[in-house]
C-alpha cells in the first residue's frame, strides 16, 4: 500500500544520512553513548571503594581513565554518569518538541487571534534569556528532582521550535492534499495530526535533536554552577565537584576532571553532527523534505 | 483598495509616503520591545511575591526568628529593602514598583546592607558589556571574513580544516571550552598565570586614560572574550559561508560579471554585502544567548560582570540583587534585539517595506 511505499522512502532518505561523514560519525557516536548509559552500568560495576593507596592513578589496564581523589576508578563513574543526564535531556527535549508541535501547527492553522496571540507570547518568551531565568528560578525552587529539572527547562525552550513549525504548517497548508482533506470536511485536529504533521516528521527529529542539545547545555550549566543540588554520579556532578574542590588546580586530577569534560562536549557534538546531516537530508528550504 | 473607489486614486500611489513607512516600523517595532519589557517586569515583581519560597516572608520570619524583632518592624525593615510598602494592597505595590523602577530604584540588598542594587549593577555591568560586546564584534567580523574566503575556496584543505574545527568548537558548550583554557592551559601546561588574570582589573589600577590602563583592562578581559570568539566564530563563518555560496548563484552576480566588473568589486559590493546582510538578524540571538552563557564564562574566570553577580546573589539568596540584575540582563537582550532590527531595516529596506505592512 501506500503507506509502505512511503515508510520505505522516509527509510531511504534516512539511509542519505550515511552518505556525509559527519552523519555516519555522529550517528555511531549517538548509538554508541546511548549503549554506554544504558547498557554500560549493566556491564561496569559502579567502584565506590575509597582507596587511599591508588590516589590520581594515571590511566591503566585495569583503570582505562585512571582513578580519582579517593582512588576509585573513573571509567565506571563515566559509564555510570551519563543516564540521569540523557534522562533530562531527552525529557525536557520531548517535551518541548511536543508544546512546540502542537502549537505551533494549531496557530498556523487556526490563525486570526489565535495566532497573533501565539506570536505574541513566542517573541516574549523567546526574548528572556533562558539560561538567567532557569538560574534565577533555581533561586526559588529546590530541583532536587530530575523530572522537575527536565519539566523547566522543557517548559522554557519551546519558542524557537514553535516558530519553525508554525512556518512549516503556513506552507504545507496552502497544499492540495490538505485543501482536499478540508474540502472533505474532517476536522482540525484530524488535518493537523494525521495529515500535516506526520509530512514534517523529518523537521521534528531534528529540532527535537536541537532542543536535547540546549536542554543538556543548561542543564550541565546549572549543575556545575551548584544551583542545582544533584547528588549521585553524573558527569556534571563530577565537573561541579572538581571544580568546587579545587581539583582542576592540581595537576594529576587530569583525568577526573578531563573524563566527563570530554564525556559531555563529544556527546553534544555527536548530536550536532548528526543533526546536521539530518538537516542536509529533510532540510525544506532545499526543497527534499516535504 | 476597494472596488468602488474613485478612479483617480488608482493613479496616486498606493502605499503611504517611504518615510511613513520607515517611521511604522520603528514604532512596531518599539512598541514590541516595550510590552516585553512590561512582560518581565510584571514577571519579576510576582515572583518575588508569589513564589514558592516567597523571599519576603523568608525574611521577616528570619529576623523575627533570629533577632528577636517585632513582625511590624521586621515587616518595615523588609520593605525598605524591596523599597516596598508591604501594608499596601498587592496592586498598589506593584504600581510603587513600577515607579520606584521609572527612577531607577531596584531596592537595597540584603547582604551588603546599605547599598543600593542599582549601584551594584552600574559597578558590574559595563565589564559584562565590554567583554562580551568585544568578544561579539570581534566573532562576528571575523566570521563573516573567513566564511567568505571559505565560500570562494571551497573543497580546498583550508576550507575543510577550517569548517570542521568551526563545527567542533560551536558544538562544544562555552563554559566546558572555558573549563579547558583553564586546565590546560592555567594548569597543565603553565603559559597562562590564570591567578592574576582573574577580576577585571589588578590590585592598585584606577581608570584613566593611560595605556597601562587599557592594557590591563585588555589583559583581564583576555580569556572570557577569548572564550566567546572561540565558541561562536564557527557558527558566524559556517553561517557565511552558505550565504556567499548561495549568493554566488544569484543572477546578479552573473550579470556583474558579464558586465566585465572586477573582481573585488564583485566581491565587496556585490556578494560580501548581500550574502552578510541575513547574518544581522541572527546577531540579536547570539547576543541574548552570549549574555546568558556569561554567568557561566565569568564564573569560570572570576571576571566581575554581571554574570558574577548574578550567580552570587543566587547563592547567597540576595533577592533583591537577583530581581535587579535578571530585570536588567534581560532588558539588555530586548535593547540589542530592538538595535539588531533597526540597524537590519536601516541597511535592508526590504525589512522595511514587510515589517509596516
Amino acid at each position: 500500500m501506500a503507506a509502505q511505499a512511503l515508510a520505505a522512502r522516509r527509510l531511504g532518505r534516512f539511509g542519505l544520512v550515511l552518505r556525509s561523514s559527519s552523519g555516519r560519525v555522529g550517528l555511531a557516536g549517538v548509538v554508541f553513548f546511548i549503549l554506554l548509559v544504558t547498557a554500560g552500568p549493566l556491564v561496569v560495576p559502579l567502584d565506590t571503594k575509597a582507596d587511599i593507596s591508588a590516589i590520581y592513578q594515571p590511566p591503566s589496564l585495569q583503570h582505562p581513565l585512571g582513578t580519582d581523589h579517593q582512588g576509585r576508578d573513573i571509567f565506571s563513574q563515566i559509564v555510570h554518569g551519563g543516564r540521569g543526564l540523557l534522562y533530562v535531556a531527552a525529557l525536557a527535549g520531548l517535551l518541548s518538541t511536543f508544546v512546540a508541535v502542537t502549537l505551533g501547527s494549531l496557530s498556523a492553522y487556526i490563525g486570526g487571534r489565535f495566532d497573533s496571540l501565539m506570536m505574541a507570547v513566542t517573541d516574549v518568551v523567546l526574548t528572556i534569556p533562558q539560561f538567567p531565568l532557569l538560574a534565577v528560578l533555581s533561586g526559588f525552587i529546590r530541583l532536587t528532582s530530575q523530572t522537575a529539572l527536565a519539566a523547566i527547562i522543557g517548559l522554557l525552550s519551546w519558542p524557537m521550535l514553535l516558530r519553525a513549525v508554525r512556518a512549516q504548517v503556513l506552507s504545507l497548508k496552502e497544499r492540495e492534499f490538505i485543501e482536499a482533506a478540508r474540502a472533505l470536511g474532517l476536522g482540525t485536529g484530524y488535518i493537523v495530526f494525521a495529515e500535516v504533521l506526520p509530512n514534517m516528521l523529518g523537521y521534528i527529529v531534528i529540532n527535537l535533536i536541537f532542543a536535547m542539545t540546549s536542554a543538556m547545555y543548561s542543564q550541565v550549566g546549572l549543575i556545575f554552577l551548584g544551583l542545582v543540588p544533584l547528588s549521585g554520579n553524573n558527569w556534571a556532578v563530577m565537573i561541579n565537584l572538581a571544580w568546587v574542590r579545587g581539583a582542576i588546580f592540581f595537576r594529576d586530577s587530569l583525568c577526573y576532571i578531563m573524563s566527563p569534560i570530554a564525556a559531555i562536549a563529544l556527546f553534544q557534538l555527536c548530536l550536532v553532527w548528526l543533526s546536521r546531516a539530518l538537516e542536509e537530508v529533510y532540510n525544506p528550504r532545499l526543497g527534499r523534505g516535504v | 483598495m476597494s472596488a468602488n473607489a474613485p478612479v483617480a486614486v488608482e493613479a496616486a500611489p498606493a502605499y503611504p509616503a517611504r518615510w511613513l513607512r520607515g517611521a511604522g516600523f520603528i514604532a512596531v517595532r518599539v512598541l514590541k520591545a516595550l510590552l516585553t519589557v512590561a512582560v518581565v517586569v510584571t514577571l519579576t515583581f510576582f515572583m518575588i511575591r508569589l513564589m514558592p519560597g516567597n523571599p519576603i516572608d523568608v525574611y521577616i520570619h528570619q529576623l523575627i526568628a533570629q533577632y528577636g524583632i517585632p513582625l511590624a518592624e521586621a515587616r518595615n525593615l523588609a520593605a525598605a529593602l524591596f523599597s516596598l510598602d508591604l501594608n499596601e494592597p498587592l496592586w498598589r505595590q506593584y504600581l510603587r514598583f513600577l515607579g520606584n523602577l521609572t527612577q531607577g530604584d531596584l531596592g537595597m540588598s540584603f547582604l551588603s546592607p546599605g547599598t543600593p542594587v542599582s549601584t551594584m549593577i552600574g559597578r558590574f555591568l559595563p565589564w559584562t558589556i565590554f567583554s562580551v560586546g568585544t568578544g561579539l564584534l570581534l566573532s562576528f567580523s571575523l566570521g563573516v571574513g573567513l566564511g567568505m574566503v571559505l565560500a570562494y575556496r571551497r573543497g580546498s584543505w583550508f576550507d575543510q580544516a577550517l569548517s570542521a574545527l568551526g563545527s567542533v568548537f560551536s558544538s562544544v558548550p562555552n563554559y566546558l571550552v572555558a573549563m579547558l583554557i583553564l586546565v590546560l592551559f592555567g594548569v597543565q601546561w603553565p603559559l597562562l598565570p590564570i591567578h592574576q588574570m582573574r577580576g577585571v582589573l589588578s590590585p592598585g589600577m584606577r581608570p584613566s586614560l593611560s595605556f597601562e590602563f587599557f592594557a590591563d583592562v585588555l589583559y583581564h578581559a583576555a580569556l572570557p572574550v577569548a572564550t566567546y570568539v572561540i565558541t561562536t566564530v564557527g557558527y558566524w563563518m559556517l553561517t557565511m559561508k552558505n550565504s556567499t555560496l548561495s549568493t554566488l548563484e544569484e543572477d546578479y552576480v552573473t550579470v556583474a560579471r558579464a558586465r566585465g566588473l572586477s573582481d573585488r568589486r564583485i566581491v565587496t559590493a556585490y556578494v560580501g554585502r548581500n550574502a552578510s546582510l541575513p547574518l544581522f538578524t541572527q546577531l540579536t540571538i547570539t547576543a541574548g544567548f552570549v549574555v546568558g552563557g556569561s554567568l557561566l564564562i565569568e564564573s569560570i574566570f572570576v571576571y566581575q560582570g554581571i554574570g558574577l553577580l548574578l550567580i552570587n546573589s543566587i547563592n547567597q539568596r540576595d533577592y533583591p540583587v537577583m530581581q535587579g540584575v535578571f530585570l536588567l540582563i534581560t532588558v539588555s537582550v530586548i535593547l540589542a534585539n530592538l538595535l539588531t532590527d533597526l540597524v537590519y531595516a536601516r541597511i535592508d529596506p526590504r525589512i522595511r517595506l514587510q515589517g509596516s505592512a
